[in-house]
């Protein structure tokens, strides 16, 4: 750790603006990074942190401010620009080759060579030993396509580092790491910082921020909203600064009245984990969460009971009747609703607008012969916009262009429009803002209120400690074990997710 | 709408610079000939458009033009009654396309793969039952060759047929595409079919449909070229002809990767490839330069399209942040 008082900044931004028409994305923003420290920029979604570290990285101009390194005014007009003055961006979505191998993608564009023929012993010689320093244990040879998404990230660290970067953006992380990538990741920052690197760490996991970071910058509506020296970094904190107003996570539960069984599965297996047969039901009115690790095989059951990826064996019974499952379409006609852990590629067409996004799957029920009723359609979107509160210009606007909170609910409303039985969320609030997270909670519970069974999938353990009735937690593809609401804490819920316990 | 108004733009600028030149490109019997044209082109140009729409294409279209064409001939010259022949062919290229469409999601190939084997496959097998001979109607087929040669008279002018097969053929296809679920559905899977198939669309039967409908088309245009030329060349009818389809979909405004485009574009992407075809011809420019010209004419097209488009993106994501 740094002692920010005495030592001078690495980089300093002053006065940050952006203008874009009709938002102000950065408005007199500014922060400093001190050497060998790990600087957390939190914010809600629009908050302005995606804007500041594109102009950090040299991907957008600012319109006006200013950026110093090592007390000196340099100007990022360029990527290029950026990496020379040593700082790299590492992407939320990774942009590694995956046909090309390790050392490849490191030095891709910057290959040593001979006479204009790729010296290859000297990448592999120079991948070798920055594998070594992200803790990667394999040949740079290995094609980048046969590492897990956590292992790809860490090449990506790897080629930051050959590129001598002093200053290491980071843009959410560890949003598809598994829980030991994750491990690896912290202790790869912590030995990049004892080295003497800056990073800069934008996650929407206050746990992580709590963690890892040694100060945090709190951005909102484009503006500073606050900072906090190490000692006062905790969830309650952050939320503050980042909402401007108190506001606990922690939502007050109170028991439902459940109704009939609407779902029963027996035996069910999946594909990814043959030899675990999952059994469970779920009683109308109930929300059930289902934790674990990732790769614990939760988004699988999902998909199987949705009929993406249909189950090996099992039955499944919808309100006492066995129903069989092969496709989304047996799902949807029995009632059941999936919305999915990918909304950008399973749960909307992007360049479609919010309408015909709302109505997709309820079009074909309300048919009147094979045609469209526009009307019908446009009264659809209405309702879920006002009930969802979408926020969206109009309702002729693409999908692409919406926030990641609101993208969520116009998936949301295209399953509620066809009034589900069974509501599944893959991870539902992933990659939002505080706010819409909260609306997604509360519509959980009204939904839960007025008879829908809810299963969620959630690596989130505020979400699985606080809004279930019950949450039944996965170890590798197993079902380790139930939990009523009362009975779940952090550790019940992770012992049984480590498998340390596994229920009888 | 304002992609239709750039080729619409291109079509105004092509027809008055030809009328201007000439004298003759506006007469009632080059006009004629040229909605005939448009009429002939125009069918396969909507059908191919709805594969496009699903992001794929069908290379065979030439092929299947060029078997039907050669099958009727023969068959009829060996004393079939059109009536049982025409619809036979018409659901035999029905099952072309379902073949297709089968391979393509169930078999998971690609649209290029499996089409490009057919307009091998389909022209070999043409040439091979009409033992590459060329094939002659003879008389006698007055009320099929209106289908070709027919026109209704409009004042002064007479819509030809096929002009008005095609607008029929245009009809269908853009009610499916902007009234129904179906094409709306077609939309949704050409963009992300995943998502698609997540909101419970069957996106197999969509996609075949697709196929079928374009098959279809080209079936029933080798019977109108059939009748049209008379004489059915087993080895040459129809060659290239799905790319001229293709060519004209996509100056529509229908992009390789789906999901986009509109039938009315089309048909005017069709005028716009006849009219310059015929203004060659009618300008005395040397015919050598046919293909050049179209496919310059086509380069500058897709190039100002897509330079538009990517204005929008950038303006839309100023706009996101």
């Amino acid at each position: 750790m740094t002692d920010v008082s005495s030592a001078a900044p690495l980089l300093q931004v002053t006065q940050l603006s952006k203008q874009f028409p009709g938002v102000r994305a950065l408005d007199g923003v500014s922060l400093s990074l001190y050497p060998g420290e790990v600087l957390a920029v939190i914010g809600e979604n629009g908050a302005g942190k995606s804007t500041l570290m594109k102009i950090l990285a040299g991907i957008q101009p600012p319109d006006a401010g200013e950026v110093r390194l090592d007390g000196k005014v340099v100007s990022i007009d360029s990527i290029q620009a950026a990496s020379k003055l040593g700082i790299s961006l590492i992407h939320q979505e990774l942009n590694l080759a995956d046909n090309l191998d390790i050392g490849s993608n490191i030095f891709l564009g910057r290959e040593p060579h001979r006479w204009g023929v790729v010296d290859r012993r000297a990448v592999d010689r120079a991948s070798k030993e920055l594998l070594e320093q992200v803790g990667l244990d394999y040949s740079p040879r290995t094609l980048v396509r046969n590492l897990s998404v956590g292992q790809q990230q860490m090449v990506e660290i790897a080629k930051a580092l050959s590129v001598q970067s002093r200053v290491l953006i980071m843009d959410e992380p560890t949003s598809s790491l598994s829980q030991r990538e994750t491990d690896n990741l912290y202790r790869v920052i912590h030995s990049l910082r004892d080295a003497g690197v800056s990073i800069i760490y934008i996650s929407h996991r206050l746990g992580e921020v709590t963690d890892l970071a040694d100060r945090v910058v709190v951005l909102r509506d484009g503006h500073n909203a606050g900072d906090l020296a190490k000692s006062a970094i905790n969830h309650d904190n952050m939320v503050k600064l980042m909402v401007g107003r108190d506001f606990s996570e922690v939502r007050a539960y109170t028991p439902r009245p459940l109704g009939e069984e609407v779902l029963s599965v027996t035996g069910l297996v999946t594909a990814m984990h043959p030899k675990h047969p999952v059994s469970f039901s779920v009683r109308a009115g109930e929300i059930v969460g289902i934790g674990g690790l990732v790769g614990a095989g939760r988004t699988e059951l999902l998909q199987a009971l949705f009929g993406v990826v249909p189950p090996l064996a099992g039955t499944i019974a919808v309100a006492q009747e066995d129903t069989s499952i092969t496709c989304p379409i047996d799902a949807i006609d029995a009632g059941i609703a999936l919305v999915p852990e990918d909304r950008k590629q399973h749960g909307l067409i992007l360049e479609m607008a919010v309408r015909e996004n709302c109505s997709l799957a309820s079009v074909k029920r309300d048919q009147n012969r094979g045609l469209l009723n526009r009307e019908e359609e446009r009264c659809i979107c209405q309702e879920m916009v006002e009930k969802l509160h979408i926020k969206t210009p109009s309702d002729q606007q693409i999908a692409q262009v919406l926030s990641g909170g609101n993208q969520q609910k116009v998936v949301l409303g295209k399953w509620l429009a066809m009034k589900p039985r069974i509501l599944l969320l893959d991870e539902p609030t992933r990659g939002i803002d505080v706010g819409a997270k909260r609306e997604i909670y509360q519509l959980m519970e009204e939904l839960a209120e007025s008879g829908v069974a809810i299963i969620f999938v959630s690596s989130e353990m505020e979400e699985i400690l606080h809004l279930p009735d019950r949450a039944l937690i996965f170890h590798e593809g197993q079902l380790a074990g139930e939990l009523a609401h009362g009975e779940l804490t952090e550790e019940a819920v992770m012992h049984l997710a480590t498998g340390t316990v596994v229920a009888a | 709408m304002k992609k239709i108004l750039g080729i619409f733009g291109l079509l105004v600028v092509v027809f008055v610079f030809t009328a201007m030149n000439s004298e003759n490109f506006l007469s009632a019997y080059n006009m004629q000939n040229t909605f005939r044209w448009i009429g002939l082109f125009g069918v396969i140009g909507v059908g191919v458009a709805m594969v496009i729409i699903t992001g794929g294409i069908d290379l065979s279209i030439g092929s299947v033009i060029g078997l039907v064409g050669s099958l009727l001939a023969l068959f009829l010259a060996k004393g079939y009654s059109p009536w049982v022949m025409v619809p036979a062919l018409l659901v035999g290229s029905a099952g072309i396309g379902l073949f297709h469409g089968l391979l393509i999601t169930k078999v998971r190939l690609q649209p290029f793969v499996v089409t490009l084997c057919s307009l091998l496959f389909l022209r070999g097998i043409g040439r091979y039952a009409t033992a590459d001979q060329s094939v002659g109607f003879g008389q006698g087929f007055d009320i099929l060759g209106t289908l070709a040669h027919g026109s209704i008279p409009l004042g002064g002018f007479s819509l030809p047929v096929p002009f008005i097969s095609m607008l029929i053929v245009a009809l269908i296809a853009g009610f499916l595409l902007q009234f129904t679920i179906y094409g709306r559905y077609l939309f949704a899977l050409g963009r992300n079919e995943e998502a698609a198939r997540y909101s419970g669309i069957n996106t197999d039967r969509v996609t075949i449909g697709a196929y079928v409908f374009c098959s279809l088309c080209a079936g029933f245009s080798g019977i109108v070229f059939a009748l049209d030329l008379n004489t059915v060349q087993p080895a040459g009818m129809g060659e290239f002809y799905e790319l001229y389809a293709i060519a004209a979909a996509v100056l529509g405004g229908c992009s390789l990767r789906g999901g986009e485009g509109s039938i009315i574009g089309v048909v005017i992407g069709t005028a716009v490839i006849i009219v310059l075809k015929n203004a060659i011809n009618i300008l005395n420019l040397p015919s050598q330069l046919e293909f050049a010209i179209i496919g310059a004419v086509l380069l500058a097209g897709v190039i100002v399209d897509e330079l538009v488009k990517r204005m929008v993106a950038r303006k839309r994501a100023e706009v996101a942040g």
